[in-house]
């Protein structure tokens, strides 16, 4: 069975357009506002913590190291939360063409990626004003940004096909991807937590993600995964973690996507 | 037939659908399903239907409201998953289950254009190519870059229907999509599927108008209560339909007339063959027998022929009643089709009714008696043609 044909990447092309040009309709500044939005998140995160609560004040070009764990939440945040009702949402197709079902979830996906980009894109001018040296290290950004997809994509799956039949998940997990903001290394540096815990944290492969990212982008000195951990078993956690998302919510997709016209 | 490379096959298709008793949307009341063992419903809306649909027919699926054929229409668009039964296309299939799946008000209309057809399955060269000529049918030209909800609604449906009627592929669907825009629009339209049927383009059409069906379909199904009743010709199909839909129409008609019949005053209406009946082809022989129980007083009758929609038809008086309680009547309503209703009202010497009056209904049907050429209106007038001066009196 192929996947990516002309016709379902012509689909996929028209519904990430769409996204992307109805979104700021009617707004004066309109796309630039996926510019000025990680912009003044900056900005504000900046001003509380540099000079209110100053978590990372030992740490390297803090305030990206900051921004930098922020947009790679925020994508997880939005890649989520728009797959989980993306079938729900695209049900006028769904009960009227036979478009692949799983095309409605790669484009959340795809649509939070571009956003993603226009915000590492910020991240990139901050880190050179910050002084952060740009390294052939940066190219490591390509594996890491294509894990976290896996894991969205993977989550989008499971919870856009539980969402046809129950409609609380996409509160659910609301609820818990707050939690996991503060259960991820994200406002507050790991030398904050007691070593011992580090490696408990490294199985939410978000830590593992925002760390190594970090350590890419912004300073050697943060602490990862592999420096943390030297037990390959607890190493592997948070890949195995992330593909075993992966599988279970593509198959669980495939099983039920065959009725969702019906159940919709 | 055997020899006809095969589009479609059809293959005892069954589907059902669950219908929970309340709707398992949130966990709460999954819980209390479980607990209570609330036992579903499943609805069975197709049970066995097969056919074969030929490279180069123009098939129509015609049925009543509720029939399942949209139903199976969403099968063979590969919408809905059958519950057992197969389906098997040969070649490229694109479905109009409805005119414009995608269209976002937000974007242009060139847009819209595009976005529909990938959604169709077509790719972004394939739309390019058939774009201008899209644009011409619709004769939307000036307008393409304009967002769609700019468009009047007509223009919005101008320009899905030119969609639909440009895309080119194996086989095409189409759901009761004839009935939109302005009548030279819809005759540009039926130009259009006229093309198909000359070129031998593979068309799957689902309609209950039967003018439609007989006009185009060389082969058709009649599909009822989820099961196909009859696979062929069109124009006998379109006969099979009309008598399904008749006896409907009747069955309400004598359930009315019963509860109308508790009345002292009694009406029954006969053919020429004395069968009880409430449907009667215009200009055939009606027989009505008017009974009534209070005998002493009723001086004169007067009998009304009233359309369901409260237009007064005809009436007439007969005064011989001279203590009878019963009275025949022979009528042949030229009518046009429809429903009718007769009225009998009982009348004292002083010209005062007694009591209500009694009421039957009867149809008329699309048929006609004898040689009546093509009339139009609401009563046939008896009349003669003539190509010389007739001699007066």
């Amino acid at each position: 069975m192929r996947y990516m044909t002309t016709k379902n990447r012509a689909i996929l092309r028209e519904m990430v357009v769409t996204d992307f040009k109805v979104r700021y309709q009617g707004s004066i500044l309109g796309y630039l506002w996926s510019l000025l939005k990680p912009l003044f998140l900056f900005a504000i995160l900046y001003i509380v913590f540099t000079y209110i609560i100053p978590l990372g004040k030992d740490i390297e070009h803090y305030p990206v190291y900051l921004l930098t764990g922020i947009v790679l939440w925020n994508f997880f945040t939005e890649a989520t939360m728009q797959g989980a009702s993306s079938v729900v949402a695209r049900g006028d197709l769904i009960r009227k063409v036979s478009i692949p079902r799983y095309l409605v979830v790669i484009t959340s996906t795809l649509s939070a990626l571009i956003n993603l980009g226009l915000s590492l894109i910020v991240v990139i001018i901050f880190a050179l004003f910050n002084g952060v040296m740009p390294s052939l290290e940066w190219l490591m950004m390509i594996p890491i940004i294509l894990e976290l997809i896996l894991l969205a994509t993977g989550i989008s799956f499971l919870l856009s096909a539980l969402y046809v039949k129950f409609r609380d998940i996409t509160y659910m997990w609301e609820i818990f991807l707050q939690a996991g903001f503060y259960a991820t290394p994200i406002i507050y540096p790991l030398t904050k937590v007691p070593e011992q815990f580090h490696k408990w944290f490294f199985i939410n492969p978000m830590a593992q993600i925002i760390q190594d990212a970090r350590y890419a982008m912004v300073t050697p000195t943060t602490a990862t995964l592999w420096t943390s951990v030297h037990n390959i078993a607890v190493m592997a956690a948070p890949f195995v973690v992330v593909v075993a998302i992966f599988i279970t919510g593509a198959l669980y997709f495939k099983r039920h996507s065959a009725y969702f016209a019906e159940d919709i | 037939m055997a020899d006809k490379e095969i589009a479609v096959s059809v293959k005892d298709i069954h589907k059902e659908f669950i219908l929970p008793q309340s709707k398992n949307s949130t966990f709460k009341q999954t819980v209390v399903n479980i607990v209570k063992k609330n036992n579903k419903v499943t609805q069975k809306t197709l049970d066995g239907v097969s056919f074969d649909i030929h490279k180069g027919d123009f098939f129509g699926i015609v049925g009543r409201n509720g029939s399942g054929k949209s139903t199976l229409l969403k099968l063979i668009a590969g919408v809905y998953t059958p519950t057992a039964g197969s389906i098997e296309v040969h070649g490229g299939l694109t479905p109009f289950i409805e005119l414009g799946v995608g269209f976002n008000p937000e974007l242009s209309g060139r847009d819209n254009v595009y976005l529909n057809g990938a959604l169709l399955g077509f790719t972004r060269e394939q739309m390019t190519d058939m774009y201008d000529e899209i644009v011409d049918f619709a004769e939307l030209g000036p307008f393409m870059d304009q967002k769609l909800k700019n468009y009047s609604s007509g223009m919005q449906v101008r320009l899905a229907f030119s969609i639909a009627i440009k895309a080119k592929n194996d086989v095409l669907i189409f759901d009761e999509v004839l009935a939109v825009g302005d009548e030279a629009f819809q005759r540009k339209c039926l130009d259009v599927f006229e093309g198909y049927k000359a070129s031998g383009q593979t068309v799957i059409l689902v309609s209950h108008d039967m003018d439609t069906v007989r006009q185009f379909c060389n082969r058709a199904v009649l599909i009822n209560d989820g099961k196909n009743i009859m696979i062929g010709d069109p124009r006998k199909i379109a006969k099979k339909y009309s008598e399904l839909n008749q006896g409907v129409i009747d069955a309400e008609s004598s359930k009315k007339n019963e509860r109308a019949s508790d009345n002292s005053i009694s009406i029954k209406i006969f053919t020429d063959e004395g069968k009880e009946r409430a449907s009667f082809r215009a200009g055939e022989e009606m027989l009505a027998s008017l009974n009534w129980d209070k005998v002493s007083e009723v001086d004169h009758v007067v009998l009304n022929i009233y359309k369901q929609s409260g237009e007064h038809i005809t009436g007439f008086r007969y005064a011989n009643i001279d203590n009878k309680s019963s009275v025949w009547v022979s009528m042949r309503p030229n009518v046009m089709p429809g429903r009718y209703h007769i009225a009998l009202q009982l009348f004292t010497v002083d010209n005062s009714q007694i009591g209500d009056e009694g009421a039957i209904e009867f149809n008329v049907k699309n048929e006609y008696v004898g040689d009546v050429d093509e009339w139009s209106g609401l009563v046939y007038v008896s009349h003669a043609w003539a190509e010389h001066k007739p001699e007066f009196k």
